[in-house]
Formats: C-alpha cells, structure tokens, sequence
C-alpha cells in the first residue's frame, strides 16, 4: 500500500450539554432578567433540572475522544460503531463542517465528504445544471465537470432527462444522479456516510464497483455505515468507535467480529420485552416477552438436531386481526429466516390481555454460532407494524450433537442438511 | 517522505483570527458563479412576470413615493424632478438593502449544505452580492433609460445636467456592495445565535432607509441635524450619486463625507469578516 495521505492525531470534540442560549434575543434578555430579580430561569427544561441534580453527570460530554488513526494510498476503510459512537462527528470533523477541540488532521490533496447525496440540488434547475452546481459545491472546477459530463449523465441513468428540470425527477433519479457526481470526484480522499442505503440493489451494486474502482486508482476511502455486509464487502481496514473512542483498529473482519461481539446480547433464555426500548409500530399491542427451550427445558443453547421452542408472550389492547412474525439473523445480521404463523396455518384470533405462544422447531439445523432474533406484529389486513423489535434475542446452536461428526464452524455454512443419500 | 510541508490540508481546533484564504475562495469562484446563477433561474423561472420583476419593483416603489412625498407631502426637492429623484435614491438603496438582507440569512438559509459539505462559507455571501449586483445593473440601465427620456423629451428645463461625480461611479457600486456584505456578514453571524434578530433586521432596514437621503435631499435638513444623517456611511453614496446625475444644485457632495464612508465600510468589512470567520467553525454545533 501506498504512503499516509491522512492522519488523525488525538482528535477530540467537545459539546456542551444542555442551552447554551435560547436561540432569540428576547429570550435571553427576559432570561437574564430573571436573574437579576433571583427568580428561576424560566426556559429551563425539567429534564435539565434532572441533570443538574445528577452531580456525577457533567455539563459537557466528549463526542470523540483522543482518536488518532491513519489512511494510505488505495485503503478503503470502514468506520464501525453503535448509534453515538462518534463516528458522524469523525465525519463532521474530517470533513470540515465543525472544528475539532482539540488535535488534528493533516491530509495530502483533496477530500471529498459525501455526507448525503445531492447536496444542494436545486428543484427548479435542470439535471444538467444541477450536476454542474453540486460538482462545484463538492469542490470540482467547471472545466473539471464539463469534461466529465458524458460520463457522469452516463453512469445516472438519466440521459433521457438531463434538461428535465429536477423537480420532476423521481427521487431514485436524484440520488443516482447525485451518486454519479460524486462518484467522478478526482479527490484522493473520499469520505462516505451510508449513502448506499438509498437506491435499488442493481445501483447499490454499481455503487460499491465504483468505489471499489476508485480505491484501485490509489485514492482513499473512509465509508461509515451500519451495514455489516457492505463494509466487510468493501473495505479491507476499519476502526472501530465506542462512546468516541476508538476501541480497535485493523483488518475489517477482526473489526466487524470484535463489534458483533460488544453487541450481541446476554445469552438468556428469558428475554423480558416489556421495557425493551427500539421498537416501531402503533403499540396497540406489545410484545412482552420471549423464551427459548431446547427439547421442551427453558435453555438458550442448542445442539444440532434439538428441538428449539420459542415462547412469546403477548399483551393486547385492541382486539384486532393480526399476523406474527419471527426473524432469525445470522451473527452479521444478514436474514435467515421470516416465520409468519399463516405459514403454518396457524391463525391468531383477536383478543384482549395477555397471552403466550409457543412454537416449536423440530430437528432444528444450523450450523454452530450465535443466532439472533427479531419479532414482529402486524394488522392481518394492512400489514402495518403494530410492534416490531428488530432484534430481541439470541440463541446459540453449540457443538456436541451426535448426528454431527465433524466440526461446523460458523463461517464455513448456516444450514446443516442432511439428506438422504442412496447409491444407484 | 517529507515533513510537514507535504500536508495540503490541516485540520487544526483554531485558526488565526484573521485567515481568510483568499486562494481557496479564488479555487471556488465556479461555485460562485454557479450560485449566481442559479439564484437568478430559480427566482425569476415561475413568476408569471419573469425577470419583469427586477424592472417594475423601484418603479412601483418610485412611484409610490412620488405621489406620498412629492405630491401629497410637498417635500421640498430643490426643485428636481421628483420620480427622477426618488428613483435614484431606490436604485441606490434597493441594492445595499438587498445585500445586506440576504446575506444577512447565510447561515440560517443554508443549514442544510453547511452541514453536508465543506467549502469557503464567504462563496455564499459573495454570490449574493454578485446577483444582486447584476440586478442593480439592470435597475441602473432602467435608471438611466428614464433618465434619458425625462431630461430630453418630457421636461427639458429641470436644470439637472450631469456632473463629474459620475465618474466616481463605480468607487459608489464597490462601497455599496462593500457595506451590504459587510453588514449582511455581521447580521449572519449574530443570527447564529440570536434568531429573531432576522426580524429586527427586516424593519430596521426599512426604518434606516428613511433615515438616509432618499425621499428628501440632504440639503433641505437643518444644518444642525444633518451629522446625524452623515453618521449613516449610505448617506454620502447616495448624495454622490445624485450629484453625478443632477448636478451639485440639487445634491451635496463632500470628499471627506465619502471618505469616512470609505473608511466605514472597509473596517466594518474587516470586523464583520473576523466574525463571520469566527462562527463559520462552530456554527453547527450551536445552531
């Protein structure tokens, strides 16, 4: 690999908790007036009073904290990291939209941040004017862009349409158009947030070719996103965030294994869900709990060729018409599964209260490995979420089973057949 | 490898107070102009008049003021024509009160791409005060149109002719603009942090146009009372100017008034600049 073209030494951000101002003058001045008189600050929040009584709690919080990694010629790599790990203010700060406290970047050539797709954009303008306005904006000259405007309409899609005004694109036409600009920017660094998450498969696909290209071209790319698949696929080096700091650095799959690891869950065989906090949907009814038995005794691990029982419990408002759902993930969250109870003819009759489901896996066959698991409720007729938890528990599939003769490690396969074999 | 100097990019928590890189803004004059142009498409493209818009404005607003303060109220003009004289002042002011509103949104209007993407945050400010220049040259032409045909076909005998000052024109344009960006850029950095400062602003430049010589010559105020007026630095511009058209009968030119506008503008463009440069890195942290 090539030399370091950019280097992050102790970077550090700051912000501060709670109002700095009110945001309006007049605001601030009946704040201050307040004072003066010795009465309470009147646009203070109750929740901010909760945090002035937590002394342990400080004003400021630290959103990256001392983080130093370096990038070479040609390296493509992904930053990984839970919500709040600071890998959007890494961003931020490399990509100059807000200073660093403390430390600093030092970088050869140009950097590109690619932060969203499209930036600037302007619906009256036409595609054409557009590619030219957002090219300057992420920092092309004119002559820079005009030689590439084939190129760019080319790889859109959107040849057709280029002296359309935007306002009439579709917005997969904008982001691809948008995408296209950026991905003929000629900076050696590129800096990409999860851009990819938007667009069809085949654009995605194009997507990850192109940036994959770029890095041949011995330019760098710094790509965040919380796709486990695409970062593995992409990048060859990551780091890894936790609560802004960077808690490991190396080949992506160490970095990727080492993330999963921090956040897989407890092994339990009970799951309590009543508190549990992610969740989408209405909330006419809850999930409150999920259990795992392995040949009908409550355990979280199973061998190859148990039975694996799962129990939910369910607490309804409304009696509605509705349809369940289980998902099971592979560690790296890919989908394995998506167990609906129509499947086996099973129907839910609409009640109100509480109220337990069991299901049962016969001869359950995956190979050995953490497995995950997501449930999901939804209106039988319009199929809304009425609670969804994408990932709730886990099991594990673990060696020992009798009918399995030989090692099954988890990167080798994820379903154990065994078939019937005959010599003919 | 090379030390240090081979870095082209440094990121650093704090930069001088002054450090305008000039070259990275000249780096970005396509974006300027891109800007430019696409504020003019953008406002102009679904209006029913189009660019019509540009023209009609002073002249509606001239008119207004003729008929409110030259027949209704009788302000005494020196005997000038009066939708002549109003209509310079309009020209004149509409464009340092353009600039000075528009930039003035910077920070708020473009939230979205500053937080996005990094480049020079003057380009903004700068684009505005060249679109509006552009159309002040349109509204100048419909100036001197009118000019033209008042002087030489609807009233010969107003005794306005034109005057040396004229040559100082473009000195006028480059210090109108000057003030405009100057105080647009210390507007927007304040509005960081203070939002409904933007409304004080939008009256506050209707308020400050009366008290610069617009619909009354400078002249006619008492002597006593006119340092008031010439504290404002639009104050000599705007007499400059009608001295260039009219003639010194119906206009009071000073050097020295225009100088202390000179002086004005370069040191609010100076302290407004270190502002704006100060609040250009932390502005989306607290906005």
């Amino acid at each position: 690999m090539g030399q370091i073209i950019l280097e992050a030494h102790n970077l550090s951000k700051q912000y501060r908790l709670g109002q700095i101002g009110t945001g309006t003058l007049s605001h601030d001045l009946n704040r201050f007036w307040s004072k003066i008189r010795g009465k309470e600050d009147p646009y203070l929040k109750l929740t901010e009073v909760n945090l002035r009584d937590n002394k342990e709690m400080s004003d400021y919080v630290w959103a990256l904290r001392d983080v130093s990694f370096q990038l070479k010629e040609g390296e493509v790599m992904g930053v990984v990291g839970t919500n709040g790990a600071g890998k959007s203010t890494l961003l931020k700060l490399l990509s100059r939209i807000t200073s660093p406290t403390t430390g600093e970047v030092k970088m050869k050539g140009r950097i590109s941040s690619l932060l969203e797709v499209g930036t600037g954009f302007h619906p009256e303008l036409t595609g054409r004017e557009n590619i030219f306005l957002n090219g300057a904006i992420l920092g092309m000259t004119k002559t820079e862009i005009r030689s590439k405007l084939d190129e760019i309409v080319d790889f859109s899609g959107c040849a057709n349409y280029v002296d359309t005004p935007v306002k009439r694109y579709s917005s997969g036409m904008i982001v691809r158009l948008g995408f296209a600009v950026a991905a003929h920017l000629e900076s050696e660094i590129l800096v990409v947030d999860e851009v990819l998450a938007v667009g069809d498969q085949a654009f995605q696909k194009k997507c990850i070719g192109k940036m994959k290209d770029i890095s041949k071209g011995g330019r760098a790319v710094l790509f965040v996103s919380h796709n486990l698949s695409s970062v593995t696929n992409l990048c060859e080096t990551g780091i890894l965030m936790e609560d802004g700091q960077l808690k490991f650095q190396g080949d992506i799959k160490n970095v990727v294994s080492r993330y999963l690891d921090n956040n897989s869950f407890e092994n339990q065989q009970f799951y309590d869900l009543s508190r549990y906090q992610e969740r989408e949907g209405t909330g006419e009814m809850k999930f409150t709990g999920i259990g795992f038995y392995r040949n009908g005794e409550p355990s979280s691990s199973i061998c190859v060729g148990d039975d694996l029982g799962m129990k939910i419990s369910v607490k309804s408002d409304k009696a509605m018409k509705l349809k369940m759902a289980i998902y099971i993930y592979r560690y790296d969250e890919t989908i394995l599964s998506n167990i609906e109870n129509g499947d086996s003819n099973f129907e839910i009759e609409p009640f109100v209260g509480e109220k337990t489901f069991s299901l049962t896996f016969k001869d359950f066959n995956l190979y050995t490995g953490v497995y995950k698991v997501g449930v999901w409720m939804g209106d039988a007729m319009s199929g809304q979420h009425i609670d969804l938890l994408r990932f709730c528990g886990q099991f594990t599939i673990e060696e020992g089973s009798e009918l399995v003769k030989r090692p099954l490690p988890q990167q080798s396969g994820v379903i154990y057949y065994r078939p019937h074999w005959e010599e003919n | 490898m090379s030390k240090e100097e081979s870095w082209s990019i440094i990121i650093k928590p704090e930069k001088s107070l002054f450090s305008v890189n000039l070259k990275e803004i000249f780096k970005f004059k396509d974006l300027i102009l891109l800007f430019v142009k696409r504020d003019f498409i953008s406002i102009y493209k679904q209006t029913v008049l189009g660019p019509l818009w540009i023209v009609l404005q002073p002249l509606l607003i001239s008119f207004t003021l003729t008929v409110v303060f030259g027949y209704i109220a009788g302000i005494d003009l020196n005997g000038a024509p009066t939708m002549l004289f109003m209509l310079a002042g309009i020209t004149v002011w509409g464009y340092f009160s353009d600039c000075v509103l528009k930039t003035s949104d910077t920070f708020i209007a473009n939230q979205n791409i500053f937080g996005k993407v990094y480049f020079p945050r003057l380009v903004i400010p700068l684009s505005i005060v060249l679109t509006n220049l552009f159309k002040f040259f349109i509204q100048l032409a419909l100036f001197i149109i009118f000019f033209v045909v008042y002087i030489t076909l609807v009233d010969t005998n107003t005794g306005v002719q034109l005057s040396w000052q004229l040559a100082l024109l473009p000195i006028l344009i480059i210090l109108m603009g000057v003030l405009g960006l100057g105080f647009g850029l210390l507007i927007s950095s304040l509005t960081t942090k203070y939002r409904d400062l933007r409304f004080l602003i939008q009256f506050g430049i209707q308020l400050a146009m009366y008290a610069s010589p617009i619909v009354y010559p400078l002249n006619t105020v008492p002597e006593k009372y006119q340092w008031i007026l010439l504290a404002n630095p639009m104050t000599s511009i705007i007499e400059t100017f009608k001295a260039g058209f009219f003639g010194e009968t119906f206009a009071v030119f000073n050097w020295f008034h225009l100088l202390y506008s000179i002086v004005f503008a370069t040191v609010l463009l100076f302290i407004s600049i270190i502002l704006f440069n100060k609040v250009e890195k932390s502005f989306m942290d607290t906005i």
